[in-house]
């Protein structure tokens, strides 16, 4: 029976987060001068929706801060405000609270109860920091004058039923009367009105009526009594004493509304007719106080109801066009379909044999079965792919950020946010492309004054690329900064004992920068500069399989590339034979392959042979005793030598023969087994046998300890 | 885990369990032996593997059961049971093990029996090419007596080295 709420909390959890990140794109875009109404509704829904759910799970912290900020925004979004910079700014840090209380709950993570409270106050100081422009509220000369009563601490409530019998309104005169003086009156509509002076405050007078009637269809007032008139300032001082939110008074509630706010904070009741505008921006900017006058309601039946219909506003017309499902019901799309195709590649071996004329029927149709397959298989793996967008989309608020800390001017472009990579890369291409683009902004691009006296622009530009190039993605950051600074960078590794010479070529010197401990900021900030970071850059992006590379024009500016293969999924594969055995060599590492002339194999005694390529000598790594094969041929000269590169090391791999190229879907071989030295994964082959991947980067980095012996035997 | 538990009650004869458990009963050379039903995903045929580089013998190398790279491990040769011979009736026990899927091969598959606790006698502590660790005990029906298996502690075990962890 118990129903695992669990799963629903993490639904709401990505959901909000989704809204979020939503919320702050559009911020993020929003022309202060002139918001687009449709955008600052979107805000508003995303707002609303986190609110909304937050209440539903319990997340109380949760909907205070979204139901200011909602508050803040309703008011915005009707023009009875008008959006500032201020707002934005507000409304993105409320949006990193949010985020904040959301890890909170989710993964147990510390919050800042302070920066909470702090973003309340800012986001109500802000609901009426601007005098509204619609309201036709008092002018602030006026309130002197409508100050309500407090001194007697008598209310003055007006209160009007809708049609109901005799017989109630008998009753509740006589409930009501009990409160206090009471008086009735029928008015134009041939309602009864009770007029009603007492030291009660509307919920009391609510919880009787609601006894008998539906209390929306209840009117009450509270009417002022001009004879006590009291100072603004001690108004302000006690709704201080009763809220802890001193500054938070709106104008207009002077007139009618600071007894209701001292007592229980709800601007919902007052008649829809006299204070039809000023009740509107009254509510939203009381709504905080419920929030945090909780105490005082003790009609919760009420308080639902009148909740319920502000939420019935917002229509969250939006439809969703993506379902969410796990990624391992896709991984086992892809794998089924995978299965299907060798399955249609057998087929189709065995159909060859078969005489196209008298057959021909079967033949086209298993042909259309080949399309429709390889169809298939496209769109199977396009479900993992997602767009660089969900990469991109972060850093625009990083770079106003940290361009706002550090004084600077950027424009931030993004080019390519459509080009689609493999999920699994896009989630680990975040953080080195975060390090890259602080990199470039701190250590990029100038300060507004040295550009102009460099006769640049004052605002620097970075742009984020993304783009198709053969089967990788290519992904470049590009400032138009000073540029990578080649004698502080070869001076620097002087100074940390690196080997270098003032004669290496640019690239092998912005190479240097990759070195761990390696930083030639002048001044560590926080942002960057202490060194880590470019290592971690390097190496994350070397375990995708991808690539770094740098250009740097002093002056000119600094473009990072980096190249990705397209998934992680599917590689280039060269197979190879040796001896009965077929393995695949992925693509990347294969720099040629080559038959050597006798006289260019050397042996090395007790270390195996070297191989002259070009000026440069090998290491040969005969891989059948690697793998401990019994192979056709045992003379380089006879076989095949594939220079194989890695790291920068090169080495040539003896294989007895080129079978051929061809992609291949990698396959896992420590789900079912365990990790096999010199082997990455394994594959299936057309005609459903197994073939291994060979670890090449393993392969290399042991090429030095090579001897008779095999190298993995441990 | 629970698994083993329950099979390891069920040996020891407790009265509650009176419904039996079934065993799949194999060859291995000449002796006969039984493992847990429920471990077994599939029989198949012994097809061409794909060895794998400096494994041990046994591990005859790995092959592709619907898109799943599986590891492939002769029993015959692990307890030096009879000679491992390949033809068509060579079979392959198709094991899932707390989700790690692996095959067995083995001379020939039998039938499926049903053993109540009482035919279940506790295994001698000699006699069998297996440690008496992995065995669950003597299975006896009519004229024949199975060697019980527990499959699960004999697959885990660092003395078959497919799993990494417990190898290590």
């Amino acid at each position: 029976m118990t129903i695992d709420m669990s799963q629903f909390f993490q639904v709401f959890f990505d959901e909000t987060e989704e809204l979020l990140a939503e919320m702050e794109k559009l911020l993020l875009a929003i022309d202060v001068a002139a918001p687009d109404s449709e955008d600052l509704n979107a805000i508003f829904r995303a707002a609303h929706s986190i609110k909304g759910g937050a209440s539903t799970f319990g997340l109380n912290d949760l909907a205070e801060v979204t139901h200011v900020l909602e508050s803040l925004l309703d008011r915005i979004r009707k023009g009875e405000m008008a959006l500032t910079a201020e707002h934005v700014e507000a409304f993105l840090i409320a949006k990193d609270i949010l985020k904040m209380q959301l890890d909170g709950h989710r993964l147990n993570t510390h919050v800042d109860q302070d920066a909470v409270a702090d973003v309340q106050m800012m986001l109500l100081s802000l609901s009426q920091g601007v005098v509204p422009a619609m309201t036709d509220v008092p002018q602030p000369e006026v309130r002197k004058v409508d100050v309500p009563s407090l001194a007697t601490a008598a209310h003055f409530f007006k209160i009007e039923f809708p049609d109901i019998p005799e017989k109630d309104i008998k009753t509740l005169s006589e409930e009501l009367s009990l409160l206090g003086n009471l008086s009735k009156s029928i008015n134009e509509n041939k309602r009864v009105v009770f007029k009603l002076a007492t030291n009660g405050v509307v919920d009391d007078i609510i919880a009787i009526c609601s006894f008998v009637m539906n209390s929306e269809e209840l009117k009450i007032t509270e009417e002022t009594l001009p004879s006590s008139v009291k100072s603004t300032t001690k108004t302000q001082k006690e709704i201080e004493q009763d809220q802890g939110y001193g500054f938070f008074q709106p104008p207009q509630t002077f007139q009618n509304g600071a007894n209701y706010e001292e007592h229980d904070g709800y601007g919902f009741f007052q008649p829809l007719d006299a204070f039809q505008t000023a009740s509107e921006s009254q509510a939203t900017s009381n709504a905080p106080i419920q929030s945090s006058t909780q105490e005082n309601v003790d009609t919760p039946a009420v308080e639902k109801k009148t909740l319920s219909k502000r939420d019935d506003k917002p229509s969250s017309n939006q439809e969703s066009s993506s379902i969410r499902v796990g990624i391992e019901k896709v991984d086992q799309l892809i794998n089924l379909v995978g299965e299907l195709v060798i399955t249609q590649a057998m087929i189709e071996q065995r159909t060859d044999s078969l005489d196209p004329m008298q057959h021909e029927r079967l033949l086209n149709s298993v042909s259309q079965l080949t399309r429709n397959t390889r169809d298939l298989q496209e769109a199977v793996m396009s479900i993992r792919m997602m767009p660089m967008d969900y990469v991109f989309s972060r850093f625009p608020r990083m770079v106003r950020d940290l361009a706002n800390k550090l004084g600077k001017k950027v424009d931030f472009v993004t080019h390519g946010a459509a080009t689609e990579l493999d999920k699994g890369l896009i989630e680990r291409i975040v953080d080195p492309l975060t390090h890259l683009v602080r990199n470039s902004i701190d250590h990029g691009i100038e300060t507004p004054a040295v550009r102009v006296a460099a006769g640049k622009s004052e605002a620097g530009k970075l742009s984020l690329s993304a783009g198709h190039q053969g089967g990788n993605i290519i992904i470049e950051v590009t400032d138009d900064g000073g540029g990578l600074n080649r004698e502080r960078i070869l001076s620097k590794a002087k100074q940390q004992g690196m080997s270098v010479s003032d004669t290496m070529p640019d690239p092998d010197v912005w190479q240097l920068i990759f070195a761990p401990g390696f930083s030639t900021a002048e001044t560590v900030t926080d942002v960057s500069g202490r060194g880590v970071g470019m290592d971690v850059v390097k190496r994350n992006i070397s375990m995708m399989g991808g690539v770094v590379d740098i250009r740097s024009g002093k002056g000119f500016g600094t473009t990072i590339s980096i190249s990705l293969p397209l998934t992680l999924a599917i590689l280039d594969g060269m197979s190879i034979r040796v001896g009965e055995e077929v393995y695949i060599l992925p693509l990347g590492y294969v720099v040629e392959s080559l038959q050597p002339a006798a006289n260019d194999v050397k042996e090395i005694s007790g270390q195996g042979q070297v191989v002259k390529v070009r000026g440069d000598y090998l290491p040969v790594i005969p891989l059948y005793q690697i793998f401990d094969i019994q192979p056709i041929h045992t003379k380089p000269t006879e076989g095949i030598l594939v220079i194989l590169e890695s790291d920068g090391r090169k080495a040539a791999l003896f294989v007895d023969d080129l079978v051929g190229q061809q992609q291949v879907v990698v396959k896992n071989l420590e789900s079912n087994y365990k990790k096999v030295m010199g082997i990455s994964g394994a594959t299936i082959l057309g005609d459903g046998g197994v073939s291994l991947i060979v670890d090449v980067a393993a392969l290399l980095r042991s090429s030095r300890q090579i001897t008779d012996d095999s190298i993995f035997s441990s | 885990m629970t698994q083993a538990t329950n099979t390891n009650n069920a040996v020891m004869g407790s009265d509650r369990d009176t419904t039996g458990q079934e065993f799949l009963a194999f060859t291995l050379g000449k002796e006969e032996y039984g493992i847990d039903i429920l471990k077994v995903q599939e029989i198949r045929g012994y097809e061409a593997v794909t060895r794998i580089a400096n494994s041990p013998e046994f591990i005859k190398g790995v092959v592709n059961l619907r898109g799943i790279i599986v590891p492939i491990v002769d029993m015959r040769i692990k307890f030096n049971l009879g000679e491992p011979t390949y033809d068509q009736f060579t079979v392959v026990i198709i094991l899932n093990i707390g989700g790690r899927i692996m095959g067995m091969v083995v001379d020939s598959v039998s039938d499926v029996i049903t053993l109540l606790p009482q035919q279940v006698k506790h295994a001698p502590e000699m006699g069998s090419a297996l440690n008496t660790d992995y065995l669950i005990g003597l299975g006896t029906l009519d004229e024949r007596m199975l060697i019980l298996i527990d499959i699960d502690k004999l697959m885990s075990s660092a003395d078959m080295g497919l799993i990494e962890k417990l190898a290590a």
